[in-house]
Order: structure tokens, then sequence, then C-alpha cells
């Protein structure tokens, strides 16, 4: 493995949702550039759990920036400096020897902390189950090129439906708003022939579940669009809001 | 016990049509009473949950990510095979079903790969009313690309991200369940074992990742849809979560394993970089349609790439394959990587890479484009702009994840590749109806061993993963269920449930007792090393044997000197890969076994005794066309059963790509 950086880490701590966490500094050595940053995180935990303390919760999984679940805040920014990766696709040449690394969880009234760097994104799910689908049930679906889509719209609808839902588009927001991922979904849809027949009711129902859940609103800041690691655009998020306002002269 | 496979009776073409208009019905208002447990959220998972549920079953779906949508599906890049035939190009439900067979070299049951050709068609109408965005021609219908292993276009895709869409769909399907209230679903959830009552499979005991309780959840029927188990490996194309306990849990309570020595390893995946690497990167296979593949003629060749003059590169696949060349099927281009390797001739730090050479091909294009640019005497210079132009358009985004990975450009300097293991084809051995050997207990997508054989082609993951849950359990759970609409709803104060949950808690009581000093991916990364090394590419019977006798010495040492940190009352992702890895190491085992077992050489399984003089593996049909389906007997000793595999349909042949 040898490397030849030698980093502090700050990374921050906490047993549970009940207890208060803090940010506890660990200084990592011969770390190689070529790791990724979850390996680095994984090279720390081997030391912990050899000198006997409890190595830390960290949410991981493909690691190759697909599935969405790593999520780590990085220096004040989801998935850290580089933009269009997820933390799994930063790599430590993206860092100088003896730099200082801040890591926390995601932040946000709605996405409580599990344990350290672990947080409780249920919320997305929910939000999706109030209407980020099409009701069609398996069966019922005529033969696939009977509709043709152009193949603009068709575009425009995938780019809406890369998003991962990671979530950091939550946590980069003062707001802690999930518009750029509620959008990103009611985008996809809407765009589609097949996902207007259920618009209306769509984006009223996804919007109230948004709010109950607890996220902010959109003050037009931007960051969501910079730190998505999907290159979602805020175009969505105004297609949102055009759906909405529809919806609600509608009825 | 005699294997039965229930295939129905009929020509092949029949089969399906005929058990769909005779197979037992469930009436609405028992299908309410009926629950159903369902293991694992991916294309499989997800499809069926959300399936059985919009027919009436009460279903209950457990996943250990923090969401549904996290399943390992999502990472698939290429496509998803259907017989439509919308290029016209000659494509029917037949040659789909015949290039499955032929690509799994023969170890496949015909009737179950039939199947999953004829509803092909019906998941693509499925998908794409859901709103799953695949890609468009400019006239607005459905685009397909051609993929390795056939002649024509069947291949529908959603850029280089199909997995991710196609699950996004399942996946919103399976929510719109849970807002409609007829599934409820357990995130963070991890299965530990079955629980069989009466002989029938009965329910489960899982762990709740986030509070650490046992759990007890009864079904009338439990599905396992929980993937593969490439990471016995330790290093794989595989999630870091992605394990086979629950696979491995229902062998030790009767469901036999198929064919568990069936790996497939892909040979277009980024290198290991050091000891750190936790996890390989696949990149698509697509790259080869352009891509040269060669090493050094000289062995040990320290020279960097592009100071290695043209004369002095061997084009290894194109030398030994003039006629497929760079194009050869996976497990073909595979070993002949390792071969390369193997012999000294290795590029890159660690010597076990071959290069992925682009600059033929950003020579060709950039000719052909200058010329359609109508420029006459282009200089050296316009060239390679033009010619990184066009790989750019179509290689774009592999050629920036191998950037971000490497730190070395690909239009510059030629790409480094090694093998990496990517999908298992063995699994629970299920008959036609998808269920295991145990009453109640089914096995969908790659958690069984059905369709893929020996080999699976590419593009064929996702179909079959959707076929199973959309298109096949909808139906023949009723075969089963039917039968059971007496049955009320046990309690899971059961004395069953009871001694399971006990079982289950007494393998976490005995990982932290032990207290030892080695963490538990010290120990998976060792099992790792032993598969790879002698249960990998290439297998012999030495290898095999010192395997078997290092993983036994493997796991005794891990049961004496494995450290668990933490505690089981907890959120413990220590403890969750403890568990998973004392399962792999066992399941390693059973793998060598298998291989040792099948002294022949097929797809994805290649035994170095079993060659041609050419070094090409050679198939014995006589002997080995059978599926090898392992009984679990206690203490780790396993009876083989074998279910003769019955060709009626197609004449078997050798595969030949010279």
């Amino acid at each position: 493995m040898s490397g030849n950086m030698n980093l502090t880490l700050k990374i921050w701590r906490q047993k549970n949702d009940k207890e208060t966490g803090k940010l506890v500094t660990y200084p990592v050595k011969d770390i190689s550039p070529d790791m990724s940053f979850l390996e680095m995180f994984d090279v720390l935990n081997e030391e912990l759990i050899t000198k006997g303390e409890e190595p830390i919760a960290f949410d991981h999984d493909c690691r190759e920036g697909i599935c969405g679940m790593c999520s780590m805040f990085i220096n004040g920014r989801p998935h850290g400096p580089k933009r269009g990766v997820t933390t799994c696709q930063l790599h430590m040449r993206s860092f100088k020897n003896g730099d200082t690394i801040v890591v926390e969880p995601w932040r946000a009234a709605a996405f409580p902390v599990i344990k350290d760097l672990t947080v409780d994104r249920s919320a997305f799910d929910r939000i999706i189950a109030k209407g980020g689908f099409i009701s069609v049930n398996t069966g019922n679906a005529q033969e696939a090129n009977n509709i043709p889509i152009p193949k603009s719209d068709a575009d425009a609808s995938f780019e809406a439906a890369a998003c991962i839902g990671c979530g950091a588009c939550v946590a980069t927001c003062k707001n802690s708003s999930a518009m750029l991922f509620v959008s990103a979904k009611i985008s996809q849809l809407a765009l589609l022939p097949q996902g207007r027949v259920e618009a209306t009711t769509r984006v009223k129902s996804m919007v109230a579940q948004m709010d109950e859940e607890g996220f902010g609103n959109c003050t037009n800041t931007g960051a969501c669009e910079i730190e998505c690691p999907k290159g979602i655009s805020l175009e969505s998020i105004a297609r949102m809001n055009r759906e909405y306002f529809v919806a609600n002269i509608k009825s | 016990m005699k294997l039965d496979s229930k295939i129905p009776e009929g020509a092949l073409e029949q089969k399906w049509e005929k058990y769909k208009s005779s197979v037992a019905l469930v009436n609405p208002s028992n299908k309410r009473s009926l629950e159903v447990i369902v293991v694992g959220s991916g294309l499989a998972g997800a499809s069926a949950a959300s399936s059985l549920a919009e027919m009436g079953y009460k279903v209950k779906v457990f996943c250990f990510q923090d969401s549904a949508r996290r399943a390992h599906s999502i990472a698939a890049q290429g496509g998803i095979n259907a017989a439509k035939n919308y290029q016209n190009d000659g494509d029917s439900t037949y040659r789909l079903f015949y290039d499955t067979i032929k690509g799994g070299d023969y170890r496949a049951r015909e009737a179950n790969v039939y199947r999953l050709a004829a509803v092909s068609t019906n998941i693509i109408d499925q998908c794409v009313a859901m709103g799953v965005p695949l890609a468009r021609e400019y006239g607005g219908m459905l685009s397909n690309r051609s993929f390795g292993g056939t002649q024509v276009q069947r291949t529908f895709y959603a850029a280089g991200q199909t997995g991710q869409q196609l699950l996004l769909g399942a996946y919103s399907g399976l929510l719109r369940q849970v807002g409609l209230g007829t599934v409820e679903m357990f995130a963070r959830h991890e299965m530990m074992d079955v629980v069989n009552i009466e002989g029938k499979c009965r329910g489960i005991i899982a762990r709740d990742l986030i509070s650490g309780k046992l759990e007890r959840h009864f079904g009338h029927a439990v599905l396992l849809c929980s993937g593969g188990y490439g990471n016995v490996f330790y290093l794989s194309t595989n999630a870091m979560g992605s394990n086979v306990t629950a696979a491995w849990k229902a062998n030790k309570k009767g469901a036999f394993f198929g064919n568990p020595c069936f790996t497939q390893i892909h040979p277009t995946c980024i290198p290991v970089s050091g000891d750190h690497q936790s996890k390989l990167t696949l990149m698509s296979e697509s790259l080869r349609n352009d891509g040269r593949i060669w090493v050094p003629k000289k062995e040990g060749d320290t020279r960097k790439a592009n100071e290695i003059p043209e004369e002095e590169r061997d084009y290894y696949l194109e030398r030994r394959y003039p006629a497929f060349g760079n194009l050869v099927p996976r497990d073909v281009a595979s070993r002949a990587a390792k071969e390369r390797c193997d012999a000294g001739f290795g590029v890159g730090n660690s010597k076990m890479a071959v290069y992925l050479d682009y600059k033929a091909a950003i020579d060709r294009y950039g000719k052909t484009q200058a010329k359609k640019l109508n420029i006459t005497n282009p200089t050296a210079e316009q060239l390679r702009v033009f010619g990184k132009q066009v790989v750019e358009e179509k290689y774009g985004n592999l050629f920036a994840m191998y950037e971000q990975i490497t730190g070395e450009n690909p239009y510059e300097v030629p790409m480094r590749i090694y093998p990496a293991v990517h999908y298992t084809m063995g699994g629970l051995w299920v008959d036609y109806n998808l269920m295991t050997t145990v009453p109640g207990l089914y096995a969908l997508g790659e958690a069984n061993f059905s369709d893929h054989g020996a080999n699976r082609l590419g593009a064929s993951a996702l179909m079959q993963g959707l076929a199973d849950g959309y298109f096949v359990i909808p139906y023949t759970i009723g075969a089963y269920l039917s039968k059971e609409i007496a049955t009320k709803a046990i309690s899971t104060d059961h004395e069953a449930f009871v001694n399971a949950e006990k079982d289950a808690q007494g393998i976490i009581d005995k990982l932290f007792a032990i207290k030892g000093t080695k963490s538990v991916d010290h120990f998976h990364k060792r099992l790792g090393k032993i598969m790879w090394d002698k249960c990998g590419m290439a297998r012999s019977e030495k290898g095999l044997k010192e395997a078997i006798s290092e993983i036994r010495t493997l796991r005794e040492e891990f049961w004496k000197d494995v450290r668990v940190p933490g505690s089981a009352n907890d959120f413990n992702p220590e403890l969750e890969k403890a568990g998973r890895v004392a399962d792999f190491i066992e399941l390693g085992e059973l793998m060598c076994m298998d291989a040792l077992n099948r002294t022949e050489s097929c797809g994805g399984h290649f035994r170095e005794e079993s060659q041609t003089e050419e070094g090409e593996a050679l198939r014995k049909d006589e002997e080995f066309a059978y599926v090898a389906a392992w009984e679990n007997k206690g203490n780790h000793t396993y009876e083989l059963h074998k279910e003769e595999l019955k060709f009626e349909a197609i004449k078997i042949a050798a595969r030949s790509y010279k």
C-alpha cells in the first residue's frame, strides 16, 4: 500500500441519534494517491480495529458512483472538492500531503444521524412512494413502440432520471431543500407521454410529502446543481414549479 | 432425494403457454390472506414484490441497504436483451434462446431458457410503460445496439446506465405498492436464516441493522432475490455489501446449491493498484469494439508503452484468434490475458495487466473524419484531434472514468486492463417454477443457478432478473399457494421460529466471544486470494485440493482469531461483515469441491487438464451435461445430486472462435 501522503482527519463521531457528537482528530500515514477516499477510511478503520477502538461507521456500497449510498461532507462540500463525482470516486490525489480534512455527515433535519457519518435518508423513499411512479401494473403495458417519443424529450427525461438519490443537494443547501431531488423525478415523468396522465396528482402529493418531511424551501442559490454528482440541472426545479402551478390552477 | 425439474410436457415452444393456461389460480379473496416474503430489492426482488402485491398478496420486502433503490442491479452498464426484432435483422425468440444456450456452453436447461427468451419482449413493454427512459432514435422509436456473442442487434439500453434506469423503474413500482400499503418495506434489515416448519419454508429471521434486534417474520412463501456471490473473491465488480448469506443459510436448511463453480470473469476491468484496493471497476465491454489488446513481445519489458515500437508488440488475441480477434467471448479473452501475464509479459507496476490501445482507432477515425470534412492534406496533429473527437463521442464517459480512477489520460497512453470477477452463474438450484428443493422457498435472478449455464452473455442478466420477477413468479407461485389457502398465518411464537432466532443469536454471540486479533477484512482478503489463485480463471486438480485444505485452515483460524468490535445491539457494520465472510468461507470450499468434481472445461470454468492442443477449453458432454446440485449434509459435508440436461431442440456443438 506504500504511499507517501500523511494527513490529519477530523471526523464526526456520534454514537446514535440521541447523543451529541463531536469532531475527533485522527492522523493517517502512508496514504497512496491512488486510493479512493473510502479506501483511506478502510485503512483508518483497520488501524482502529487493531487498536481495539470502534471503527467509523459510514455508508457505502457500489463504490463506482451509481448506487448513491456514500454520503460524506468533506471540507464543507458533499462528496468533496471535485465536481461530478461521488465520495467513492474521489481519489486521494485530489489532496496534498499534509492536508487537514474535515469529514462530517449530511446535515439536515430530515436526515437524522444514525451513527458517525451514517444518516437516515428514508424521507426520500416516502416522497417517491407518494407519486414518483407511473401507475401501470405488470401486464398492463402496450407494445413499447406504439408511442413514439421525440428523442429530445426522451434524452431530457433520461438526464433527469440520472439522479442517484444520494442527498448531496439537501446536504449542501442552506435551507436543506429537497427540491432538486423531487423535481428530477417529476421532470423525468412529466417529459414522457406515459407520465402526463398522473402529472397533476403526482406533483401535488410529492410536494406535500416533501414539506411534511421537514425539507426547506428553495431560494435559488443553485448550490445543489453545483454539488450534484450527476449534473441534475436547476431547470428541473423550474419545471416542477410550473407543474405545481398548473396543478393548483386545475384544482 | 431425486431432483425433479418439473419441466412441463409438450413441444418446447408450447410449454410455457400451456403451463400458463393450466396452472392453478388463487382467487382474489384468498390472495389477501396469503403472505409472501421477498429478500432483496434488486431487479428480481423489486419486480416480483410489486407484481405479487398488485395481484393482491400481502408482501414484505427486506434489503440490507438504506433504500431499495441501492441494490447492485443499479450498476449494470451495458443493456438488456429482448427478441423484439425491431431492427428487422432476423431476430426471434428461437434465436435468443439459441444464442443463450450456446453462450452458456450447453449447460443450461432448454425449457427455462426458451421461456426467458419468450417473455423478454414483455419486459421492454412493461419498462417503457413505467417511464424507463430507454434510448431512442430520431423517429421516436426505441434504439438497439449489438453486444458480444450475437449477430443481431437486440440490446436495449439507456446510455451506460441501463441497470440504473431499469432498477429505478422497478423500484418506483415497488414504492407505489408501499404507498398503497400492500408492501411493507424493511430497509437496513439482513436475513439471518430461513424458518422451515413441517418441511415447508414459512418465514425468516431478520436483523434490524440499526437497533441490532432480531425479528421473526412469517410468510406462506419466501422468495430469495439476493443476488450473486462474486465477493467470495474479495475483489470483484460487486458492491461491497453483496453477499451470499441468504442463499447460504437456505442451503444449510435444505436448498441445494447449483453449479457453484460457474463464475464469470470479465476481461475489461481496471487493474488492481495496490493492497488497499477494495473493489474493481468494470469498463464496458464495448471498448473492445475499437481497442486493440497487446503486451510487449519481450518478457519483463520495462519500457513505457509509447516507447515500444510497433514490431515489438504482441497483439495476442489477433494472433491466436484471427477470425474474432479482440472480440472473442469474455471467458476466452480473460484467460488469454492471464496466460500472457503468468508467462511474464504483463505490464504496469504490478505486471498483472495488459494494454488496451486506442491509438489505431484514433488514427483511423481521424482519417475518416478528415475525409468527411473534405480536408485533403491533414497534418498529423489535425488527424489526432479529429480522431480523439470521434473516440470521445463514442466512449467519452468510459475514458473519463478511467482517468478518474488511474490518473492517466487514455487518449495519450494505452489503458491498462485485467480480468475481474463479475457475475456468478451458479446459485440455488430451482425447478421450472423457480422453487428450490425446499417447498415454498424460491430463488430468483442471479441468486438462482438457472438460465445462463456455464457463461452468461452480455445484457442477459437484467433480462433474467426482470423475467423472473415480472413474468414468471406471478404465475408459478400460484401452483404452490393455491394449495396453501387453508393455511392460517403461523404464529412467530412457534418453536421453529424460536429455535431459528436462537441459532442466529448464537452465531452473533460466538463472533463477539472470540475477541481475536485480526479484522474481518484480513480473513476476507486471504480467502479472496486463495479463490482467485486456485479457483479463478484456470483451475487444476492440484490447485483445487490445496485450496480446499487452505480454506479449511482459514475457517478454523477465523473462528479462533477474528475480532468483531462494538456491540450486537447497535449499528455495527463490522458484525454484518463478519457474518457474511463466515458464510463466504464455507461457500468457497464448496466452490472448489464443485470445480474439482467437474473435470471438463466449459464456459467460465476452465480445468487445465481439459484443453485442446491449442490451449482451448475442452468440454466433455457425455460425462458432464448435468447440473451439479449440492446438498448440505451439515458439518461441512456435501452430497452431489445431478440433474441431467437434455438437449432436444438444439444440437450440442463445440464453440469455436478461431
